[in-house]
């Protein structure tokens, strides 16, 4: 349909962006980055700002590199262009493997690892594996530049830690070379957002786990860490049986009451769902293990 | 075993029909040079939107347009009053009809602007033009409705329970019809005498069409002529012509309507709807043109929905395995009026088929339609027959297992033999050919399916669900004649027109009363001319879709297509060769009983090098400087062809799946489509239709479905939450064919355009079930969305006090 009025500027640099959001603090203001999860819901009406920032074109906010243990990824980087770097893969095997199952190619052609988790949609594909990959995020405001673990970041639907007049400028991934990753998802057939969506990350030793992370999306209102499961999987070892034994406790720690509920999935479907898919994920974690294992 | 494409320059005229020749319509379609009712632009153009009810029932205290109207661009706002004023355009009571009456039908009224209340959520209460599309929607959000809501219903059991509220004044408890078929009383008896009964309770649910291209429509009036012109989204031009004339009170030969490219409709464009019309009155109240496109929002809310059925059925079996028996009621949600076609749908488009393709000696159908706040429900692909086809072969599936026999080997007992056509059933229809135990045959052996038994059994053995479903549907194509159609109560002719058209250069152009939107009749209508005349194909252009240009026409809709307008085709060119085969005697010097046709040469019958070909006879004939006596210039033909019968294309489909009990989740293993269409035009088109019609019976098997709340509140609004199939979920699909020709058309066609549709949910669901047989599921309703199979394995699993799926002794339930 059609949107409501409003006014739109473009920031060239992340100083004007900052600038242009002190500015507008009074109106309903929107960064506009792909515009993938925005525009719809401004044409639908869901969202109505005043104001739009086009921080989309800001050149020091693209691109993928590595700063020693650490895997930087520019907010405005698209998921196409994240995706077409050896790096993402080789340093934040979940994470990439999480951003290869956004949307569509159209969709990750636009789409930005920064605006997705500005957003914070509880459905989309990147909580998840943000958690699991134990990412930071990076923000930009009038009082200067800050670190926010992730583990503090997602709060609910649509709300983080950032405060109004920040941007997210990187997201910085510290390196998983020698861990194994996996996500996996079960996609509304209508929309392709994650009724439920398991990053897993999982580090082994001769065999043995020594360190396991794992996130989920589409299940709270906010991205979570499945940490009974993490738990369950470190000591053991990354086989069928203990696979089983740590899927089995998905939902342990995750209040039912609480659980995304809607036409396509009941919280209780989904607590099904979760505990299936976990299992899925780790599966495929233990698969990418092996190569991994004998490179 | 995809049909590959040929090329038409490697056919000729004489080879080409059958050919798998490549559509001709499609580059311009894939390049966006085709033209949409959305790409005109006409100077002075103005814009209309549409201001709808939010809710599903409710009383309409007060339309304010005030603020609206003190808007931007804003050329005016109009409600039902502004209808009914002496200095607007047309006379009062503005009301759709409905094109097809039953005894018991309370035609209730259907006004274009809501009169006093409005009863689905979309129902519209206001219009407003203005000058740029944005302003006509901005101010259609400044119209300030107030409302007194009332209790809604959208069930149509509930609807008609005695205790719903009451849509309108004049139908009582919500009853639209009452209507039934066959024999109740040797019906009866037939149960009484059976050895072995089986019953099923089902929901066919409400599906929303989803054309790719929105509904649209472009008014330009003049007022020197009083000609009215409009360009819209329709399959049946001719049709929208007569009804809108009507509504608006505009003289049927001072209007025209074109549809240009038409993307897509299912059914959903058939149909007469308020949106078109007021385009058209705005128009010629404001003097200059005026469009309206749909916005995807608009069309979920107010496109005609298809199916929503609420039925049980019961099957009844001699010892052996006969089917003697079968008996329906069906409550049928019509929505809030009856659209256009509605009536027809869930009575002569359903009951008619409840035999399906099996030697039934005694059936009964009931159906009550139910008024209900949704939208209105009226023919969506396939139209009656799916939800016939649906009832027929779960019910089937339930005698086989009630009977301790294999599905196929049931179904094949009870099939009609081949001796017995032409068939009549105990549901009104005599069905012209078949050959049932073909496509069944084929399907066997596509799915290997003796090997599959066995291989269902080792799976279960480890755990893993597979289950094959077969569909062994019938459908009726072609509605006709038109003698018949008026007696069940149509308020047209199903007959179809054409005029072939020979050029004095020899070129040909062919006007059909038919309106493709995608089926590919510029290529196969071509196909049938270019092989009537001996023609080269390139040199056949085909018109559809304007009623000032066509003599006249039915539209597209019911597979009538090829059955209908191309045996009208052939009608006219034959007419065309007859003419100029007198021509052609005449300059040959010679008697025309002695002159012989073919492959576009005339020749006389013993001497064969003298010989003169048509389109030379086109050039003589309108030089017209040596013509045989009495015989008029011009070489063309006009014709009206009312077919004698239905046609009945049938087949068997089948699908086999792999269930996951844990998620729920169903992954194709093989789908196999064996249909016997009749003789075919173009075997690559035909593949299309046939993909085409099971991903939309994938759809509705295990994605689609429109869902509202108590209030009448469409749920499932919008592509984000209402699961159209993607190329995803579709499966790979095995199809192949039989040819059993229809006798009493000349190409012996049937129809192509909703057999997957009709044949597809059916397989999947017995499938299913067939997968899930260890764990007591029969029955899962559609969309079967995981959580529901989940549920249904969970249940059944709870009620048989938890039973070991793996001990094989899981009983049918209600079997």
């Amino acid at each position: 349909m059609f949107p409501d009025e409003f006014d739109y500027y473009e920031a060239t640099s992340v100083d004007e962006a900052i600038d242009l959001l002190a500015e507008h603090s009074g109106a309903e203001t929107e960064l506009l980055a792909g515009g993938h999860s925005l525009l719809p819901a401004m044409k639908s009406g869901l969202s109505s700002p005043d104001v739009l920032i086009d921080v989309g074109g800001i050149d020091d906010l693209h691109g993928v590199s590595v700063d020693g243990d650490t895997l930087v990824v520019g907010a405005m980087t698209s998921y196409s262009d994240l995706l077409d770097a050896d790096a993402a893969h080789k340093h934040a095997p979940a994470f990439a493997a999480a951003v290869g199952q956004v949307g569509d190619e159209q969709v990750r052609n636009r789409g930005t690892i920064g605006g997705n988790l500005a957003h914070a949609d509880p459905a989309s594909d990147l909580p998840g594996a943000a958690l699991a990959s134990d990412a930071t995020i990076v923000a930009e405001g009038p009082n200067g530049e800050r670190e926010i673990p992730i583990d503090d970041y997602f709060f609910g639907m649509y709300a983080t830690a950032l405060d109004p007049g920040e941007l997210v400028t990187r997201v910085e991934i510290p390196s998983a070379a020698g861990a194994a990753g996996a996500y996996a998802k079960k996609p509304s057939p209508s929309s392709g957002y994650a009724m439920v969506g398991i990053a897993a990350l999982v580090e082994t030793d001769g065999g043995t786990v020594t360190s396991a992370r794992v996130g989920a999306n589409g299940v709270l209102d906010h991205g979570v860490r499945l940490e009974a499961v993490e738990e369950a999987l470190v000591g053991g070892s990354l086989d069928q049986e203990s696979i089983e034994a740590a899927a089995a406790v998905a939902t342990d720690g995750i209040d039912e009451a609480m659980m995304m509920s809607d036409l396509q999935a009941s919280a209780e479907f989904r607590a099904t769902l979760l505990e299936a898919y976990t299992k899925r994920a780790l599966r495929a974690t233990a698969e990418n293990a092996a190569p991994r294992a004998a490179d | 075993m995809t049909i590959e494409s040929v090329d038409p320059d490697d056919v000729t005229a004489a080879d080409i029909l059958g050919s798998a020749i490549e559509r001709r319509e499609d580059p311009a379609l894939i390049t966006g040079d085709a033209e949409y009712t959305d790409d005109i632009q006409l100077a002075d153009m103005a814009h209309m939107s549409v201001v709808r009810s939010q809710y599903g029932h409710a009383r309409i205290e007060d339309v304010d347009t005030s603020e609206a109207e003190a808007m931007d661009g804003v050329v005016g706002v109009y409600t039902h009053d502004d209808l009914a004023r002496e200095d607007t355009p047309g006379e009062a009571p503005f009301n759709l009809p409905v094109g097809w009456l039953l005894p018991s039908l309370n035609d209730v009224d259907h006004p274009i602007l809501a009169d006093g209340k409005v009863r689905y959520q979309g129902d519209a209460i206001a219009i407003v033009v203005a000058e740029q599309r944005y302003q006509a929607a901005d101010a259609a959000g400044a119209v300030d409705v107030s409302y007194e809501r009332l209790d809604a219903v959208t069930d149509p059991d509930e609807a008609l329970s005695g205790d719903a509220r009451q849509l309108h004044a004049d139908a009582d408890d919500n009853v639209a019809f009452d209507w039934e078929i066959g024999d109740a009383e040797k019906t009866a008896a037939a149960f009484e005498d059976a050895s072995h009964t089986a019953s099923i309770e089902l929901t066919n649910q409400l599906v929303i069409p989803n054309a790719m291209e929105p509904r649209a429509a472009v008014a330009d009036y003049h007022p020197g002529t009083d000609e009215l012109e409009v360009f819209m989204t329709s399959q049946n031009p001719h049709l929208h012509r007569l009804l809108m004339s009507g509504v608006i009170g505009h003289p049927e030969h001072k209007l025209r309507v074109k549809a240009p490219e038409v993307g897509g409709g299912f059914g959903s464009k058939i149909h007469h709807y308020a949106d078109e019309t007021l385009v058209a009155w705005c128009s010629k109240l404001l003097d200059r043109p005026v469009k309206w496109t749909a916005t995807r929002s608009e069309t979920y809310q107010t496109d005609a929905l298809g199916r929503g059925h609420e039925t049980e059925a019961e099957i009844a079996m001699d010892d052996d395995g006969d089917v003697i028996g079968l008996r329906v009621d069906t409550r049928a949600n019509l929505g809030a009026y009856l659209s256009t076609f509605a009536p027809a749908v869930p009575t002569y488009l359903y009951g008619t088929l409840l035999s399906g393709q099996y030697d039934i000696p005694a059936i009964h159908g009931h159906v009550t339609g139910a008024f209900t706040n949704v939208p209105p429900v009226d023919a969506y692909r396939g139209a009656g027959r799916p939800e016939a086809s649906f009832v027929v072969e779960r019910l089937m599936n339930r005698a086989a297992h009630e009977m301790g026999m294999d599905p196929a080997e049931f179904r094949r007992r009870n099939f009609v033999p081949d001796e017995a056509f032409p068939y009549e059933t105990q549901v009104a229809v005599v069905y012209d050919s078949g050959e049932y135990e073909k496509p069944m045959d084929e399907a066997l052996d596509l799915l290997d399916y003796e090997d599959f038994r066995d291989r269902q059994k080792e799976a279960r053995e480890e755990g893993r669900y597979l289950g094959v479903g077969f569909s062994c549907y019938i459908e009726a194509c072609g509605l006709a004649p038109s003698e018949l159609a008026g007696q069940l109560g149509a308020q047209a002719g199903l007959w179809e027109s054409s005029l072939v058209r020979f050029h004095p250069s020899g070129t040909v152009t062919a006007f059909c009363g038919t309106s493709g939107h995608g089926q590919g009749h510029a290529t196969t209508y071509a196909q049938i001319v270019a092989n009537e005349l001996g023609v080269d194909y390139d040199d056949v252009e085909i018109v559809e879709g304007d009623t000032d240009e066509i003599p006249h026409g039915m539209g597209t809709y019911g597979s009538r297509s090829a059955a209908v307008g191309g045996s009208s085709l052939v009608k006219s060119a034959r007419k065309v060769v007859d003419k100029a085969r007198e021509i052609a005697a005449h300059s040959l010097e010679a008697d025309p009983d002695d002159v012989e046709f073919e492959n576009g040469e005339f020749r006389i019958v013993g001497a064969p090098d003298r010989s003169i070909g048509i389109q030379s006879v086109a050039e003589q004939a309108y030089l017209a400087h040596d013509m045989p006596d009495d015989m008029e210039p011009g070489l063309e033909a006009t014709s009206f062809y009312d077919p004698d019968n239905f046609v009945f294309p049938f087949g068997t489909h089948a699908a086999i799946v792999e269930v996951d009990p844990e998620t729920g989740e169903i992954e194709f293993e093989k789908y196999v489509a064996v249909d016997d269409v009749g003789n075919q035009i173009n075997p690559k088109i035909v593949e299309g239709q046939i993909h085409g019609g099971v991903a939309q019976g994938v759809g509705q098997a295990l994605y689609e479905g429109a869902e509202y709340d108590d209030n009448g509140t469409l749920l499932t609004g919008s592509m984000q939450d209402y699961a159209v199939p993607k190329a995803e979920h579709v499966p790979e699909m095995d199809t192949a064919s039989t040819v059993t020709p229809s006798p009493h058309n000349p190409l012996g066609v049937k129809g192509v355009g909703e057999a997957g549709t009709i044949a597809a949910p059916q397989a999947i669901v017995n499938a299913v079930t067939d997968a899930l047989e260890p764990f007591g599921v029969d029955h899962i309703e559609m969309p079967m969305t995981p959580e529901r199979v989940w549920r249904a394995v969970d249940a059944s699993a709870t009620a048989d006090g938890g039973h070991d799926p793996e001990d094989g002794t899981a009983d049918g339930g209600d079997r």
